[in-house]
């Protein structure tokens, strides 16, 4: 009898789940977002096992060829396939993506829901240090980092994650604030839950959306971050194929090939629209409270 | 000037106004329709939902811009209904003013309540800004706010709920309106804070001959303050007349079970509160009979069929119930002592 | 209000310290023996010592912190490794450039978003609201690198009406410096109005559902009337909030659009040093940056005080 309850359980559940995705693909920032980002996704993928041609293959002879048949959109400088490069380009952004999303999630959250638990001078001094590290936008940072033990695609990841900490930091711990002092939450205090229960079983899985929203916008802001870091040189170093280093190689030849500085731009801001969008699309669908009037 | 006289001030007639709401296009309120003469004070009493803020609303021209309004409501004679904004914008707090339930959000944060209780008489009567000041500290003074000439420089944060709702009414006030609309002043204020408000929106009311439509759903309130009194359920007057007469007779159902869910002094402990059976409709639900049929105890077939004329059933005394003979008797029976 | 702008300044002065703190351990504690690093590795080590002598390396580190710190106060902030030069003279001669680019590019951000954010909030939901929300969808999505480019494209490459790069400098009067800054402004601004402009907007909108606007309504004020008289102080609140936070990122753009159009600004000074290992430049300029974005910040807090009556109270 006692698996009974368990198979009434399931199927709720799983109403809820198919409610949600129901209710998603007829969002339209949702679906269009999400289509924008599983195209990159796709692409990264595809790199893995496929491109047109090599993305390291040097041919000078080929160089600034037009698009054609056998080059969908031309080749750059050095004769490589454009195409093949934004495909490879794809696995850079991606990656630093989510490593330094990823860094600021653990650190972030982490200290932001320490900083709800315990208040007093612990709050305080977290959210100080962590006030204190939005005056090193992810620019200056991967600058210092440079400056000092050379540029590559581990320094920009660096950057882009420190700088990620103090936002989950914030958000987390202003969402946690407000969950702890709801009623039910002060209920389990009463009964004599400890902090750390209260935190896992209790806080966590409230502040979820709101985190999961804003993982989605900083994802955005890192693949930002780490285009621009490639084009000034401080990131993914060559040969690795990035978006951000085919613009900066683009700009030098602006009067004899523009389209090369357009392709990669396009993929970088297809990315992270796709990011904007679907962020948008996740804040409406999980938890209404927090879209504002769009 | 007999005739000016004669004329009522307000004339509302067969009001209807429809909203979009979450669900769809719904109808807030139906067929409503009453008078209002200089220095009258007419109640309106319902539950929350029944449409008397959206209808206070519509007299004052603030329903959303979605909102279609049909039927008339006349100011003085001249058409409402339909006015443009800038020519409303000339109505608004000169001839015709509303105060609101909220004193602790009615007031700018930013603005000191001087310039906010002036705001109006610039506007309206053009005054310079020493002389709007002057007059605005007469009215803060008259309202009862202590030592309101050096007050009249504060931030509304720095006063209560009660002072907050004194300034809300001499801002009112300010351009001496021929009409008041008052919609819950004192819902959110203290219960000793309540009867001073509403004592002093009474004086003032009466010193100034001004016509006031008081809104609460407040029983006793409403028996205290005015003169004629409407009750309204889903969108609808269902009955309306004199507050002696519908506090004696009571004639429609539904507001036999208004009175009859208050709690009573002095009743035996034990006693349940009655409640009226059911809940109140959503406005994109209501039915096309009777909105109240749902939870009559006296419905019959007919009354899903259409909604109800309303009877007159002696002295301007209306009831809007097709078994209104019957539902009378029996508030005599089971009231009446 | 002159106790909470004591407290805010003193804020501001740690905060500063500390930042130079982490500056100074990442740049001169971290990176190891400067002068070695600066005559390669083959130099003798005789020469390195002297060097290291020279530029005041051998010193504990205490001292040399606290002696920069001292410095910054009198205005004087060492010599450059490579150049030998004062580092205070070459960043001033650079700031000539980088304060007015970010100023042009603030003033052109705030009105485009402000334009914007009031417009769309105004006209909620019709048309125009919701062109211009999609057009700011796209906004933020834009590297602002690659939209300087394609601005390149544009008006230097094809239409030929600016240059595609350089500073024309103002020895010549104020406009020709202004024309160099024009592109480089207006690409940093584009990104950064997308963002501001939205934010406005939600700013408006969420005042305009406040009681009071019901009540200003109630007493006979039109539409606008209530917009400018009563919404929009209230609405530059969190305006102003994410004003000040963009200004980090409105630097860190500075730099890499300086790279961009190849103007003589602290972003290109700060790379050239880094190429020269000449780390005493960095750390200067680094710290500057980092001044100038909390400064800026305690701007904004005091203004707020400036602006809302509430705070006065409140925050002692």
């Amino acid at each position: 009898m006692s698996s009974a309850p368990t198979i009434t359980l399931a199927p709720a559940a799983a109403r809820r789940a198919n409610g949600f995705w129901r209710r998603a693909l007829r969002h339209r920032s949702f679906v269009l977002g999400g289509a924008l980002c599983l195209l990159v996704l796709f692409a990264a993928l595809l790199s893995l096992v496929w491109t047109p041609w090599s993305a390291y293959d040097l041919d000078v002879a080929a160089k600034l060829r037009p698009p054609s048949a056998s080059h969908w959109l031309g080749t750059d400088v050095l004769g490589r396939d454009i195409v093949s490069l934004l495909l490879v380009g794809a696995r850079a952004t991606i990656l630093v993506g989510i490593i330094a999303v990823g860094i600021g999630l653990t650190f972030g959250v982490g200290l932001g829901l320490i900083a709800a638990a315990r208040r007093g001078w612990t709050e305080e001094l977290i959210m100080r240090m962590s006030d204190f590290t939005f005056a090193f936008p992810a620019v200056l940072s991967a600058i210092m980092l440079a400056a000092v033990v050379g540029p590559g695609m581990v320094t920009s990841i660096t950057a882009i994650g420190i700088f990620q900490i103090p936002v989950f930091v914030r958000v987390t711990r202003g969402s946690a604030g407000a969950i702890w002092a709801r009623e039910f939450v002060l209920a389990a205090r009463a009964s004599g839950k400890g902090r750390f229960r209260i935190t896992i079983e209790h806080v966590l899985p409230n502040i979820m959306s709101v985190l999961i929203v804003q993982a989605t916008i900083q994802f955005a802001l890192a693949i930002l971050a780490e285009a621009a870091l490639s084009y000034l040189g401080l990131g993914t170093q060559p040969p690795t194929p990035s978006w951000g280093r085919m613009l900066n190689d683009a700009q030098s030849l602006l009067f004899q090939s523009p389209m090369l500085a357009v392709y990669p731009g396009m993929a970088i801001a297809i990315a992270v629209l796709g990011l904007n969008l679907l962020g948008d699309g996740l804040r409406d669908l999980l938890d209404p409270r927090l879209s504002r009037e769009r | 000037m007999g005739d000016v006289n004669d004329m009522p001030l307000i004339a509302v007639e067969g009001l209807g106004i429809s909203l979009n709401t979450s669900r769809g296009r719904a109808q807030a309120v139906r067929e409503v329709s009453f008078t209002l003469r200089r220095g009258e004070t007419l109640g309106l009493v319902g539950e929350s939902g029944c449409g008397k803020s959206i209808t206070a609303l519509a007299l004052m021209g603030l329903l959303p811009d979605s909102a279609v309004v049909s039927g008339s409501i006349r100011l003085d004679g001249g058409e409402l209904v339909g006015l443009t904004d800038p020519d409303y914008c000339r109505l608004r707090g000169n001839r015709i003013s509303m105060i609101f339930q909220e004193p602790m959000t009615a007031l700018n944060p930013m603005h000191t309540i001087g310039r906010q209780v002036a705001e109006p008489l610039r506007r309206h009567k053009k005054l310079p800004a020493a002389q709007a000041r002057g007059q605005a500290i007469a009215l803060l003074d008259r309202v009862g706010l202590p030592d309101a000439s050096r007050r009249v420089d504060a931030y509304p944060h720095q006063f209560s709920g009660g002072q907050r709702q004194r300034v809300t009414i001499a801002m009112a006030l300010a351009c001496q309106p021929d009409v008041l609309i008052a919609d819950e002043p004192t819902t959110a204020l203290d219960v000793t804070i309540q009867r001073q408000i509403l004592d002093l929106i009474a004086d003032l009311v009466e010193e100034r001959g001004m016509a006031m439509i008081l809104i609460s759903h407040d029983l006793g309130v409403i028996a205290e303050n005015v003169r004629r009194m409407m009750v309204m359920y889903g969108g609808t007057v269902v009955e309306s007349g004199t507050t002696e007469q519908v506090f004696s007779r009571i004639g429609h159902p539904y507001t036999q079970g208004l009175f009859r869910a208050r709690p009573r002094l002095g009743a035996k402990k034990g006693t349940r509160l009655t409640t009226i059976a059911g809940t109140v409709p959503e406005l994109a639900d209501l039915p096309d009979g009777c909105t109240f049929a749902d939870r009559c105890p006296l419905v019959i077939e007919r009354c899903h069929a259409a909604l109800p004329a309303a009877f007159d059933v002696g002295g301007d005394h209306r009831v809007r119930c097709i078994r209104t003979d019957v539902s009378m008797a029996r508030a005599v029976a089971e009231i009446g002592a | 209000m002159s106790v909470f702008v004591l407290r805010r300044f003193l804020t501001l002065v740690a905060t500063l310290l500390g930042a130079s703190v982490i500056i100074f351990l990442v740049l001169d504690a971290l990176p190891g023996n400067a002068a070695e690093t600066l005559m390669g590795a083959d130099a003798s080590p005789d020469a390195i010592r002297a060097l290291t002598v020279k530029l005041g390396l051998d010193q504990p580190l205490l001292t040399r912190y606290v002696h920069w710190i001292g410095g910054m106060l009198v205005g004087d902030l060492g010599n450059s490794y490579a150049y030998g030069t004062p580092v205070a003279g070459l960043i001033a001669e650079r700031l000539a450039l980088t304060i007015p680019l970010a100023i042009l590019s603030m003033a052109i951000t705030v009105v485009l978003a402000l334009a914007a954010g009031i417009y769309t909030a105004a006209n909620h939901n019709r048309l125009g609201d919701v062109g211009v929300m999609s057009l700011t969808q796209i906004g933020i999505a834009l590297p602002n690198f690659w939209f300087a480019i394609l601005l390149i494209l544009l008006f230097a490459v094809k239409l030929q009406w600016l240059s595609a790069g350089g500073f024309a400098g103002w020895d010549d009067g104020i406009w020709p410096g202004v024309k160099s800054l024009l592109l480089p402004a207006v690409s940093l601004a584009v990104v950064q109005a997308a963002i501001l402009a939205r934010v406005t907007r939600s700013a408006v909108l969420e005042v305009l559902r406040e009681d009071f606007v019901r009540t200003a309504r109630a007493k006979g004020l039109s539409r606008r009337e209530v917009l400018w008289q009563h919404v929009l102080r209230n609405a530059m609140i969190p305006v102003m909030t994410v004003m000040g936070l963009q200004f980090a990122n409105l630097l860190a753009g500075t730099i890499v659009i300086e790279n961009v159009f190849y103007l003589p600004g602290l972003g290109r000074l700060i790379f050239q040093s880094i190429a020269n290992r000449d780390l005493i430049v960095v750390r200067n300029c680094v710290m500057l940056l980092a001044g100038m974005v909390v400064v800026v910040n305690f701007v904004v807090d005091v203004l707020y005080a400036y602006i809302d009556p509430r705070i006065k109270v409140h925050d002692l």
